[in-house]
Formats: C-alpha cells, structure tokens, sequence
C-alpha cells in the first residue's frame, strides 16, 4: 500500500487518482456496511448487541419490534423464521440470530476495534463458557421469580441467586469477567441488570444483600456509556413485567 | 503450538464426547483418553467441570476446558495447524454456530421427548415435531453444502461433528423403537449425508455401533429397574 502510494502521487493526475479511488472505496464501503439491528428495547438479549455495536463504534438503523408480543412483524419473520425471536442482526440483508452468536459475529468481521474477546485461546474458552452458562441458567430462573407464585417462584428465586453467587465466584476480585478489560461476559450478562428491581421487587429480595460484589460489578459496567446507553431504566422494566403479567394473567 | 499433553475425560458412548475425539483426530492431535464412571463420578470430573460435573472435559497441558461446543472451538483455535473445523467467513461461522445450537436445544431433546412420551398420540406428536426440524436440516444442509459432501464442504467441519455425533444413538433408537428418525423418502439429502459421515475415515472408529449402544441402554434400564425396586 504504501509503495503505491509513493509511486503514484509522484505526479497530479496520480494524485488525484488515488485520492478519488480511495474515496470511492470508502463511501462504497459506508453504502456496503448497512447494519439493522431488530430488537425491543426490554431484551437483555439485544441490550448485547446494542453494548457490542457501542462499543466497536458501528453506526446501525435500530429498529424496534414493536408488535412483538401480539403482532410480529414480516420482517421479522423473514429475518427469523425459525426462532421467531428478537435480536436479529441484520448485516447487508443478511441475517444473524442468537445474541451471542451475533456478538461474537460483531467481533469477527470489525475485529480492528475495541476487541471483546481475549486473543488466548484458553481465555476465549473460558469466555465461551461463561457466556453459555448465563444463557442457560440465569433467564429461566429469573422468569419464574415473576412469572410465577408460591412454591415455584421460591424455587426460582433460589435458583436465581445460587447462579449470581457462581458468577460472583467466576468473577472474584477481578474488575470485569476477562479480567482488567470489559468484554464478553460482562455484555452477556449486564443487561439482565435492567430487570433487577423488577425480580427484587417481585422476589422480595436485596441483590446488594445476597450478592455485593455483583452489584458493584454491575454498576462498574454502568459507568461505560456503551452500557449506560442500551440499557432501559428499571423502573421501566419494572412496569413492562407488571403489563406482562396483567396481560397473561399471571398475578 | 508444539504437541502438549492432551487427555479427554469421557466415556465411549457419549456422543458429546465423540465430537471432541473427531476433532482431535481431524488435527492428528495425540492424547490419552481417560475413562469417567457417570454413574459414580469421580474426583476429577467434579474438580474440573465443577459447574456441571459433566463429560466431556478436555485438558490442555492440565487446564480443562467443558461444554462440548466450547471444546470444538478451543480446538480448532489451539491447533492451528491441520485442517480447520470452522469456516473462515464470519457469517458462514454465525450460521454454522447457529444450527449447531438448533441440533442441541431443538432437535436432539426431541429425541429424548420421544422415548418419554406415552401412548401413540403423544409419540405421533414427537414426530411430527421431530419431521420438521428434519426438513429444516435438510434444507440448511443444501444450502450449506452448496452441493459438496459435508456441512463443511469437501471435508467434515464442525456442523457436521455436531450432529454426525449424535447418529449413533439416533440409529440405536431407531431399531430400539422400530421408527424412522431419519428418512430418506423425506429428506434425501440429510440421509445420504449421514451415512457418507459414518463411514469416513476419520469417523468410523469413533461413533459407536448402534448395535452397541442398544445393549448399554437395555443394562441401563435393567440397572434403573434393579435399584428402584
């Protein structure tokens, strides 16, 4: 590059040349990189989109599914028509499912910016690993803490801090789950935050009491604006879960 | 990265276990196999895969790594050396980790919901359920493949792995059950591709004959029975 660089601004017309070439692959690239996110702005799963687009500064249409409870939309089903679900990533037409294999699809193809996993393939497995855990364990004990009563909901309060205290152990004394840097698991995990007064209000229980060391990770995470800005207010969340319920009849 | 001391904690039978010793064998990676007793786990699996205390568990040079799809990974990004298990392009990546998680959470469990489910109507519901997500493989492996032999292409990658691993007991329950999972009338493609995986090289020792797997699961059931009784 830099060789023909030299050799072609040697004279005005190859000046010119390169220069208008260049801009040419630029806004051609700008024009090629069109990226929609398809989210609603209560997901957790896309609040990790949102973290990874924010911080690898990628400029994205962000397009709310509104209807999704009652109504979906076609694009939507067109873009996901297996799972149905939101996020869906949408790179130049192409279509991207699951929050997690969306970020590390984020990380691979603007791997040049603000990297999100480590380089160290045992770190990056590690990472794997505690990402996947959090999908498997933290969402269906956290639904059943307000989507259900008695018995059941105890269970799944129990649960619910069982793994907070295994995520806490993970952490340790380290400032973020990879270690000095944010990253990964603390994007897979963060936005579930947005919902903590909602499962503390219906759990009856304090997150600052079970799990301290949680909470301060949480709102370390929350001083990063990639962070501060995907996430929606508590109390939001709180009245969206007290909707959920009036709507389904959970109360 | 210079050959380092590999062990996989496994049993023979599992087929998450068998993904991990393809992949080792698609790089020519030596290790030593140790063998785990599921029914009373031993000290080792409960210190390395403390989570889930669960196999298989790979070591590198003593550091274990778990989860089967996380290991598949590891190892293709530890041994760089030797053929690659996943795509190079991002988004052949996504979709390959994508059906991959379909085969585990979807697919698979439905083959467990069927042998659970009781009465003809409720094992008629199974595999109607159990059809669809066929066709859906079918589909995705045409795609995929683009006309060529494997998920992978020419040679057997990480989609392939993922659910060739899972034949074995997909046959067992076959002649178990005396029913189709697989039917080649229905998804030709996905048919024809399962058996060119088990009779490749690298694969054939390694997925347990059905035959086989249907004997363990008949003691298993008469072990269950004896301690229930």
């Amino acid at each position: 590059m830099c060789m023909y660089h030299s050799h072609i601004s040697t004279t005005n017309f190859g000046k010119k040349f390169f220069l208008v070439n260049s801009f040419a692959k630029l806004v051609q690239k700008m024009a090629n990189d069109e990226v929609i996110l398809l989210d609603f702005w209560a997901s957790m799963f896309g609040m990790r989109l949102r973290i990874a687009l924010a911080e690898k500064g990628i400029k994205y249409e962000y397009k709310e599914e509104e209807g999704l409870i009652t109504n979906k939309s076609s694009l939507l089903l067109e873009m996901n028509p297996i799972h149905k679900k939101v996020p869906v990533l949408i790179h130049n037409g192409k279509p991207i499912c699951e929050s997690i294999i969306g970020v590390e699809y984020i990380e691979e193809v603007w791997k040049d910016k603000a990297p999100l996993l480590p380089s160290d393939p045992y770190e990056r497995a590690q990472a794997r690993f505690w990402a996947d855990y959090i999908d498997k364990k933290l969402y269906d004990s956290s639904r059943k803490i307000w989507g259900t009563k008695g018995e059941e909901q105890e269970a799944g309060k129990k649960d619910f801090i069982e793994v907070l205290k295994v995520l806490e152990g993970e952490l340790g004394e380290k400032p973020y789950f990879g270690g000095d840097y944010f990253g990964f698991v603390d994007i897979a995990l963060i936005g579930f935050y947005s919902w903590f007064y909602a499962y503390e209000t219906y759990g009856n229980f304090s997150t600052d009491a079970e799990c301290p060391k949680f909470v301060a990770w949480a709102k370390r995470c929350m001083q990063r604006d990639s962070v501060a800005k995907s996430l929606p207010n508590q109390h939001k969340c709180l009245e969206f879960i007290q909707m959920l319920k009036h709507k389904f009849g959970i109360e | 990265m210079a050959t380092n001391s590999v062990k996989l904690l496994g049993v023979w039978a599992s087929p998450y276990v068998s993904r991990v010793e393809i992949a080792l064998k698609i790089k020519s990676i030596e290790y030593e196999f140790i063998q785990e007793n599921v029914l009373n786990k031993s000290e080792l699996l409960l210190k390395s895969n403390p989570v889930y205390k669960k196999i298989p568990v790979l070591f590198h040079d003593e550091k274990p790594i778990c989860e089967s799809l996380v290991i598949l990974q590891y190892i293709d990004e530890a041994w760089l050396n030797g053929p690659s298990i996943l795509p190079s392009d991002p988004y052949d990546r996504a979709i390959a980790r994508f059906w991959a998680v379909y085969i585990d959470e979807k697919w698979y469990p439905l083959v467990a919901e069927y042998r659970n489910a009781e009465g003809k109507e409720a094992k008629a519901a199974v595999v109607e359920k159990m059809s669809e997500g066929n066709l859906l493989l079918e589909e995705a492996f045409m795609k995929i493949s683009k006309g060529k032999s494997y998920f992978g292409g020419d040679s057997i990658g990480y989609l392939d792995i993922v659910l060739g691993s899972l034949l074995g007991w997909v046959k067992a329950i076959e002649i178990m059950d005396e029913m189709k999972i697989l039917d080649e009338t229905k998804t030709p493609s996905l048919a024809e591709w399962a058996e060119r995986f088990c009779s490749d090289n690298v694969v054939k020792d390694i997925i347990p004959k059905p035959e086989k797997l249907v004997g363990i699961y008949q003691k298993y059931l008469e072990m269950k029975k004896a301690t229930s009784s």
